[in-house]
């Protein structure tokens, strides 16, 4: 297995495949990752060029500091091998499928990606995976579907679509996804997988975008998806850890160089043992704390 | 010969003689009297004012060929009076004029153009020319190069005796038969006639031109009658939808408002920003929005400005109605709303431009102010600023206030994307110079902020940029950055005939405009 | 190759350009800009366009560009999108590195 390093997953920014200027201006604001779009946003008609658009935009003008995501078109569509020909000679740091359901489909995309990878002469494994999970059966099927694959680094939440598959009003309160949001949740943390919230979609409620993420982060979302790019620096400012969360973090990260030095098998703090996910975490947090502006 | 910026141009240009710009602050005092051509005392015969039209307005003046004539341009691209005036001058057959408004608005049917090609005006001095009068002066069209001034230095070319006028011809959207006069009141209203004062004071003649005459005395007066010679009445005087036209609408555009919300953090970051400080911000796209991120830390801090100057906007006033800012020094008003609240409240003031910005005064407000937010088409890796040409040498826009707010102002914030298109914003070498940068404390753009080290608070804001924990960029990241996205630009080709002057404020060359090789 | 049909991609967006590759009833690749920028970057447009139409073997071709500050990798991706279009192929990814 590739050794992941940890990145920023606050705010993920879907930009459209369709418009070149909102690409290059997505670049220049302050989400953590980028996500090109191929799928919802892009008509019918244009698949073709947005992936072209997608792969010279990502090949020539790649934004510096940047998670780079592509959202490619659903699993069963006829657009997914070649969106995926695309995607991974873009080399974007991940690729997010849509409305996954089964840990089945997670290992035939790794397998299709795998093959590209080896054909176009990238690192094997170097792609990771983001699957949206945006349906009853993604929700039930979600530990699964995080564990399917090395390749997974999270999963995220999508609402519409899962609320549409309930017979579920979606909400602001959003009180029909508080089940899914918690399921998602525990499946990531067994997984050891970030976790992604749901998009607030009324961009221009940007109170209501504050009472949404703050059950973001209390729940303890990773992060979350955005579609406006004023949404990006209010669900950023919720996820600047407090002093207490950053010197736990240091804590953790001390106790394993302490037994990297020690050549320790097992490394405890507190009595508890830290395992890999709870040293990503702690790295998370410092990236945090960092990109908030906080020197640690 | 080559000046302080490092712009070759020849010594004389036409019958113009270049004195090479020598640094910012380098303005000498100055003890000779201020040159007007305005007379004291008209005869009794001349009481009626009133004249039956334009014709018999200018005819009355005694205008002749190779005289010089002035217009304001306070109704921006509503202006009606240019044209009509022009177009009765024409009819008369009079030639040769020298025209100079405090900037050339576009207008079409007739166009200015049109006015040079058969001979009318054979000079254009003013703030900026754009559009097709811009296109066909970048293509040769005049023998003499058009003198460009930045705001502050026409009221100091006309006192000087540089630029003197022999008819100020003057729209206002309301008058009496003896000529006081305003922009605030009427069907047709502009707001400020701050452009016009100087004219009114230093012309020979004055006629005020309107199309709303209105019962003696007219208040409020702006120019009073003890300028004005004569009075005529037209039709219409401008278009009120064009009149307010100049001013961009708060924009939606994502990055512009990142820009702006990065300008006023760095305003807010800064020591100056207390109570009583002053500010512009202008009427670009991001200026606007800049305004109101500025209003929001104003409030979060409970802070108050003094005072703020020149061209107002609607969410100014606004921001004056909250409380927030003292007094509104209007020298222009870009819309509607400003236009009206002159006339409305007390401390929203009607200023001469040349109090807002003439360098040779004995004291222009910006030598008061604390933050100028300016627009710029390029900046280049020495902070200089073009505001006047475009990616392929055409005229783009005006030189405003803009080179006087950066020398006055404390601090001159420049708001720029970093690439518009496939243009680059921030290059190596601007292709005309407009403002030095020594007189530019930063440029903000959507990539990041590069404070100038060779401004004099540098080491201040530096400082407390610090101390807010704002980063930094330096100028050249920016100019590579925008390079990497466009590729590099053919440069643009010119003859050696030069077309145009850019002087600075204080009457030097800072720039020469050559003609484009097509 | 000669193309026998035409292909449009792009649209007349701000930074973006609409390419329109077509059959040219004489020989060679003619192209046509239509840009603000054109004096400054017109040569380099031209090498991307022939570019393009060698990497997909077209010989005689009309590519005309109504250009809106595209940047050089999106003029590339429209005639790329035109090319593919006109010639009625899916894109050759394997050719990709």
């Amino acid at each position: 297995m590739m050794e992941r390093k940890p990145s920023l997953k606050r705010t993920s920014l879907y930009v459209s495949g369709t418009s070149p200027v909102n690409m290059i201006q997505a670049g220049f604001y302050n989400e953590d990752c980028m996500v090109f779009d191929m799928e919802d946003s892009v008509p019918l008609a244009e698949k073709d060029a947005a992936r072209l658009l997608i792969y010279h935009m990502i090949r020539d003008h790649r934004p510096a500091g940047k998670y780079i995501i592509i959202r490619v078109n659903g699993i069963y569509s006829e657009y997914i091998d070649e969106d995926l020909e695309a995607a991974v000679r873009a080399k974007p740091d991940a690729i997010r499928i849509p409305k996954v359901e089964y840990a089945n489909e997670v290992k035939m995309i790794d397998e299709k990606i795998t093959a590209i990878e080896k054909e176009a002469g990238i690192e094997e494994g170097s792609i990771e995976l983001w699957c949206n999970i945006e349906s009853y059966l993604g929700v039930l099927n979600a530990y699964e579907i995080a564990s399917a694959s090395p390749r997974v680094v999270a999963l995220a939440l999508g609402a519409e679509d899962f609320t549409a598959s309930m017979k579920a009003q979606r909400t602001k309160g959003g009180q029909e996804i508080f089940y899914a949001r918690n399921a998602v949740l525990m499946a990531c943390r067994k997984a050891g997988v970030e976790a992604v919230d749901a998009v607030f979609s009324d961009i221009n409620d940007l109170e209501g975008l504050k009472a949404d993420t703050t059950l973001t982060k209390n729940l303890g979302f990773d992060g979350k998806t955005v579609v406006h790019p004023r949404q990006i620096d209010v669900v950023n400012s919720f996820f600047t850890p407090s002093a207490k969360e950053i010197k736990y973090a240091q804590r953790v990260l001390e106790a394993v160089e302490e037994g990297k030095r020690l050549k320790k098998g097992a490394v405890t703090l507190d009595g508890g043992m830290i395992d890999k996910p709870m040293e990503l975490r702690a790295y998370t947090t410092l990236a945090q704390a960092r990109a908030a502006g906080i020197n640690v | 010969m080559v000046n302080a910026v490092g712009r070759e141009m020849p010594e004389k240009i036409g019958s113009y003689t270049v004195r090479p710009f020598e640094g910012t602050g380098k303005a000498k005092k100055v003890l000779e009297p201020v040159v007007s051509k305005r007379r004291p005392k008209l005869g009794p015969e001349d009481h009626n004012k009133l004249c039956k039209d334009l014709k018999e307005a200018i005819q009355k003046t005694g205008l002749k060929d190779g005289m010089t004539i002035s217009f304001h341009h306070c109704f921006r691209e509503g202006d009606m009076v240019i044209a009509q005036v022009l177009t009765a001058i024409r009819e008369l057959g009079i030639k040769h004029l020298r025209f100079a408004p405090s900037a050339v608005v576009n207008i079409k049917n007739p166009s200015v153009v049109s006015f040079v090609e058969d001979g009318t005006i054979d000079r254009i001095e003013a703030s900026g020319i754009r559009g097709e009068l811009g296109d066909a002066v970048i293509d040769g069209l005049m023998e003499e190069p058009v003198i460009l001034r930045p705001h502050g230095a026409r009221p100091r070319a006309i006192e000087t005796g540089d630029l003197q006028i022999d008819v100020a011809f003057i729209g206002a959207s309301s008058s009496d038969e003896y000529g006081n006069c305003t922009g605030q009141v009427g069907p047709n209203a502009c707001g400020s006639l701050g452009y016009a004062f100087v004219d009114a004071s230093c012309a020979e003649q004055v006629v005020i031109v309107t199309d709303n005459l209105v019962e003696y005395p007219c208040c409020p007066t702006s120019i009073s009658q003890q300028y004005v010679d004569y009075v005529v009445v037209v039709d219409q005087i401008g278009d009120p939808v064009k009149i307010g036209a100049g001013a961009a609408r708060m924009t939606k555009n994502p990055r512009d408002l990142m820009i702006a919300s990065k300008a006023a953090d760095a305003i807010a970051a800064s020591r100056l920003f207390k109570e009583g400080f002053s500010f512009q911000t202008g009427a670009g796209a991001i200026s606007i929005a800049c305004t109101n991120y500025l209003a929001e830390r104003m409030e979060e801090r409970g802070i108050h400005a003094s005072f703020a100057l020149g061209g107002m906007t609607a969410n100014i006033i606004e921001m004056f109605k909250k409380g927030l800012v003292r007094v509104l020094e209007c020298s222009q008003s870009f819309d509607a709303v400003a236009a009206r609240a002159i006339a409305e409240y007390p401390n929203i003031l009607e200023i001469d431009n040349s109090v807002y910005s003439n360098p040779y005064t004995k004291g222009s407000m910006l030598d008061k102010l604390n933050f100028g937010v300016l627009g710029a088409l390029e900046v280049d890796t020495d902070f200089n600023l073009n505001i006047l040409t475009g990616m392929s040498g055409e005229m783009m826009g005006g030189l405003g206030g803009g080179p006087d707010v950066a020398d006055g102002a404390d601090i001159s914030i420049v708001t720029i994307p970093v690439i518009r298109g496939r243009t680059p914003s921030i290059v190596p070498k601007v292709f005309t110079c407009c403002t030095p940068g020594e007189s530019v404390a930063m440029v903000v753009t959507e990539a990041g902020i590069a404070l100038n080290p060779k401004h004099k608070y540098y080491e201040m804001l530096k400082e407390d940029f610090e101390a807010a924990g704002i980063k930094t960029v330096s100028i050249q990241y920016l100019c590579d950055l925008a390079i990497s996205y466009t590729g590099t630009p053919k440069p643009i080709e010119t003859t050696d005939k030069v077309v145009a002057v850019v002087e600075y404020r204080d009457g030097t060359v800072i720039d020469v405009i050559r003609q484009i090789k097509r | 190759m000669r193309l026998e049909n035409t292909g449009i991609a792009g649209t007349l967006e701000s930074s973006d350009v609409m390419v329109t590759v077509s059959p040219n009833p004489s020989s060679g690749i003619d192209i046509q800009i239509d840009s603000a920028v054109s004096a400054q970057y017109g040569d380099e447009m031209r090498e991307t366009v022939q570019a393009v139409m060698r990497e997909f073997d077209i010989t005689d071709a009309v590519v005309q560009l109504q250009d809106k500050g595209a940047l050089d990798c999106v003029i590339r991706a429209r005639c790329e999108t035109a090319a593919c279009r006109a010639l009625g192929v899916g894109f050759n990814w394997k050719g990709e590195k």
